[in-house]
């Protein structure tokens, strides 16, 4: 089956990465407030946005993710101290990659969202679930033999 | 390959309602490796953690996981539970399909999927799991209180009382905050230096405190049980152990202008000087900024009248480290800076003043010597106005507003309006507010009082201007309830202030790594069950750093801060976090940087024997992670080059796993 942004039933598949202290936080913080945001948003929960490998994501994307959202403290506010000015680095250079590699630099953020921000978490769940969605499905970097449907 | 239990919970309808907890199980079944799936109503509860501990042990399940709320809820009474059975605790991972499942979607066919796909991921995260043992730490049985008000002497004087050693490290030459300035304290009028400096003399002589004045904490290190921190002692310039407080040097001393903080600069003080009578540690220390020794370098004069020797202008700051086991924060309020509200020209006219300024004019001690007058001609004000809540309850945050309440403002303008009408029945006082706030013990009556009893005149309306003429104030206000403006002859005008966290509180927070909510209080781990505690393990909270709080409700929390401090110095050992980092020396070049990423210099090198396949052996510089330093960040993993970094519980493949799962 072909699929495209003009089939109805396509759906962006996105994960975001969250931290454990802020983001992660952040999103429970929504769902405690009942706020709702797509469901096809998956959260992976890690320590710090600092452990987030760039591999990670091409992976994610290997492996038919439509966009991928990395999550962390307010810049200042690490868990850890200075986690996320790692990851900020880190990301701006890996974006520039993917830029190289095709994949539009849409298709992937970093946000900072505290663990009060629930509200945040969703209006920067549904930006993104809407900005992906009119990108389309990604087909770059995706892996056939891992297709499953 | 794990032989593995999933337990979906429909905790109760919150998960059940959108979420086909049966269809979630029933998927599990089908999941290569699961061997045992089901749901139950509350798996939480007694009967559903044993439902999940029989099915171990009937299954021979080797990992578990539980479909249920966030594992900040419920991850620690899951993995306790397992454990009780001989389950490693770390086998054991939560889907979370409540705050971010069925909380969040409310269609139920899409929230189900959402579930399955979370449960997926949980399993395939699992069946990378291996059992991990946490090391333990020795516990450090020693506290440090930052602040010595009223929270942080409570809170030390606590602590000591149970046995343990405490030090205070407090900025001011000495203890007592904010309380040592006030007059007398609502509700019960009882005299405040009466209460509180017995309690500075208790803390400066009990033997199990140690008062740092003067001091600062410039850099912790460390982790729970055991923090290694930096206080800075600033130069005094006065031998703190020679000195007697006998206070012959501050009568000396001729530079005689240098603004008196004690008195919020409402008189001046010497160069040399003790913030007050009752002042503990009672030392003198030498300002300086005014200083004419230090600063020109003549003079000399209180070295000279010293009998103990105790001056030394060549003092400098110096810098210990000391090791403790827990931290409480207690670094108090400020009061808000007025000074942009020009409406009520604060900044134009002596008399408009704050209510810790009239504290002080009020107080016996203070610098009209407890007679009221106007600062600007030391006449007694015959007409006050008191302006409640400036710059508090403001959503505009242009001028410094704040959007929380003070909470303390209604009471004590209450207080003042009632001391004032004791001393001098025949003052006019008006009381303009947006709402009287009094819940709490006798505080509504005491408020009535002052209304029925004093007849205070209370308005309900705001202040639109304070203009200085002729030596008077024109008030032009308005009454919301006549629906009509006013304007009041005034000789004074008294503003509750917003309070506002200690200006240090953040830089302190960043260095405890505690959190801060958008007005820079402390946060506590959990706003109802856990009031006392920062999510940062170890670090606690006492009085107001961690919000607006009365005196009664200081030493409460200053209490409750101190047991949980006692209940951790009373454990020998402490268990670690076992989801830290690990190198695998084969893969490990020494290239140094991860320990250049690593905010805790967890990482050392050490010269390893390596045998090489031609049976020689070489020395290798390798990195080693030490457990019982690293915080578990993972900064490290995705530093390293070589991909020798690797973290427990959120392993490389354990995480390419979830991707996995949550992609399909
Ligand atoms: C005008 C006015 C009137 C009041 N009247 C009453 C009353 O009648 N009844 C009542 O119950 N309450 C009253 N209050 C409230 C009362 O003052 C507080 O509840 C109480 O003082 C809080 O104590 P605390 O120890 O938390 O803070 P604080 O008294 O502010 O003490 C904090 C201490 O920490 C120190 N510190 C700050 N930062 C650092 C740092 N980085 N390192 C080291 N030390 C630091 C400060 O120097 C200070 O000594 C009044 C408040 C005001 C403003
Ligand atoms: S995970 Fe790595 S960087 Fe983070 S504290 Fe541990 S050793 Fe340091
Ligand atoms: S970054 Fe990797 S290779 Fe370099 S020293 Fe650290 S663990 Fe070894």
């Amino acid at each position: 089956m072909q699929m495209t942004s003009d089939n109805e039933n396509w759906e962006p598949k996105i994960i975001a990465f969250c931290c454990n202290w802020c983001s992660y936080s952040g999103a429970d913080l929504a769902g405690t407030n009942r706020l709702s945001y797509p469901a096809n948003v998956k959260i992976i929960r890690v320590p710090c946005s600092c452990r987030i490998n760039p591999m990670f994501i091409l992976r994610a994307f290997q492996r038919g993710a439509d966009g991928v959202i990395l999550c962390g403290c307010h810049p200042g506010d690490c868990h850890y101290m200075t986690g996320n000015y790692h990851t900020r680095r880190r990301m701006t250079l890996l974006f520039s990659m993917l830029d190289f590699l095709g994949i539009e630099k849409e298709r992937t953020r970093v946000e900072w969202v505290s663990a009060a921000e629930g509200q945040r978490f969703v209006d920067v769940m549904n930006d993104f679930v809407g900005q992906i969605t009119e990108l389309g499905p990604s087909r770059r970097l995706e892996d056939l033999r891992c297709r499953t449907n | 390959m794990q032989k593995i239990g999933v337990f979906v919970c429909h905790c109760g309808t919150n998960i059940a309602a959108t979420v086909d907890v049966e269809a979630v199980a029933e998927a599990a079944r089908h999941v290569p490796g699961v061997v045992y799936a089901t749901d139950y109503t509350y798996m939480c509860s007694q009967s559903g953690q044993d439902l999940i501990k029989d099915a171990v042990k009937k299954y021979g399940l080797t990992g578990v996981v539980v479909c249920s709320c966030s594992p900040r809820m419920h991850e620690k009474t899951f993995r306790k539970a397992v454990n009780s059975i001989g389950m490693n605790p770390y086998m054991l991972e939560i889907a979370n399909i409540r705050e971010q499942c069925s909380w969040v979607h409310k269609d139920k066919e899409v929230g189900t999927e959402k579930a399955i796909s979370l449960m997926k991921a949980a399993v395939a995260k699992v069946e990378l799991d291996a059992p991990l043992t946490a090391g333990e730490t020795p516990v450090v049985k020693r506290a440090l209180v930052i602040g010595g008000g009223i929270a942080g002497m409570q809170t030390a004087l606590d602590i000591a009382d149970a046995g343990y050693d405490v030090d205070i490290v407090e900025k001011n030459p000495t203890i007592g905050g904010k309380m040592a300035q006030l007059d007398k304290t609502f509700p019960t009028l009882d005299c405040s230096s009466c209460i509180v400096t017995p309690k500075m003399v208790d803390v400066g002589q009990n033997d199990k405190i140690h008062i740092y004045s003067y001091s600062e904490v410039t850099d912790v290190k460390g982790f729970v049980g055991n923090f290694k921190v930096t206080i800075k002692r600033k130069a005094r310039y006065v031998d703190e152990t020679k000195c007697t407080g006998c206070g012959l040097c501050t009568e000396k001393c001729p530079m005689k202008k240098a603004p008196n903080e004690f008195n919020l600069g409402l008189n001046n003080r010497t160069a040399i000087y003790i913030p007050f009578a009752q002042a503990v540690p009672k030392v003198a220390t030498i300002d300086p900024n005014y200083c004419l020794m230090l600063n020109k370098g003549v003079c000399g004069l209180c070295s000279k009248v010293c009998d103990a020797h105790a001056i030394n202008y060549k003092d400098t700051d110096k810098e210990i480290e000391v090791e403790y086991g827990a931290i409480v924060a207690a670094t108090g309020y400020e009061i808000m800076d007025v000074s942009k509200y020009d409406e009520y020209a604060y900044a134009q006219s002596p008399d408009v003043v704050t209510s810790l300024e009239y504290e002080r004019l009020m107080n016996a001690a203070g610098p009209t010597g407890g007679e009221l007058l106007r600062p600007s001609d030391h006449k007694r004000p015959k007409t006050i106005v008191f302006v409640q809540c400036v710059g508090s309850r403001e959503c505009d945050s242009t001028r410094g507003g704040k959007p929380y309440c003070s909470k303390i403002c209604c009471m004590y303008t209450a207080k003042h309006a009632m001391l004032t009408k004791d001393h001098y029945p025949d003052t006019d006082i008006y009381v303009f507010y947006i709402d009287v706030r009094t819940p709490g013990k006798n505080f509504d009556e005491f408020y009535r009082r002052a209304v029925e009893q004093y007849g205070v005149h209370y308005i309900k309306g705001a202040v639109g201007k304070v203009t200085p003429e002729n030596g008077k104030l024109i008030v032009q206000a308005s009454d919301l309830l006549m629906n009509e403006q006013l304007t009041i002859n005034a000789d004074m005008v008294v503003l509750a202030a917003a309070i506002e966290p200690s200006h240090s509180a953040r830089h302190l927070a960043t260095l405890l790594t505690a959190s801060m909510d958008t007005n820079d209080w402390f946060t506590e781990a959990h706003p109802k069950l856990r009031p006392v505690e920062s999510p940062t393990a170890g670090v606690f909270l006492s009085g107001v750093c961690q919000g607006p709080k009365d005196i009664p409700e200081t030493v409460a929390q200053a209490g409750a801060a101190a047991s949980k401090v006692i209940g951790l110095l009373s454990k020998d050992k402490l268990a670690g976090n076992p989801c830290v980092a690990h190198s695998d020396e084969m893969m490990c070049t020494g290239c140094s940087q991860c320990a250049d990423v690593c905010p805790y210099g967890a990482i050392t090198y050490v010269d390893k024997e390596f045998r090489m396949p031609d049976r020689t052996t070489k020395v290798r510089r390798v990195a080693e992670v030490n457990p019982a330093v690293c915080q578990g960040c993972g900064a490290c993993t995705v530093t390293c080059p070589s991909g020798a970094m690797d973290l427990n519980g959120f392993s490389n493949s354990e995480i390419m796993a979830e991707v996995d799962a949550l992609c399909r």
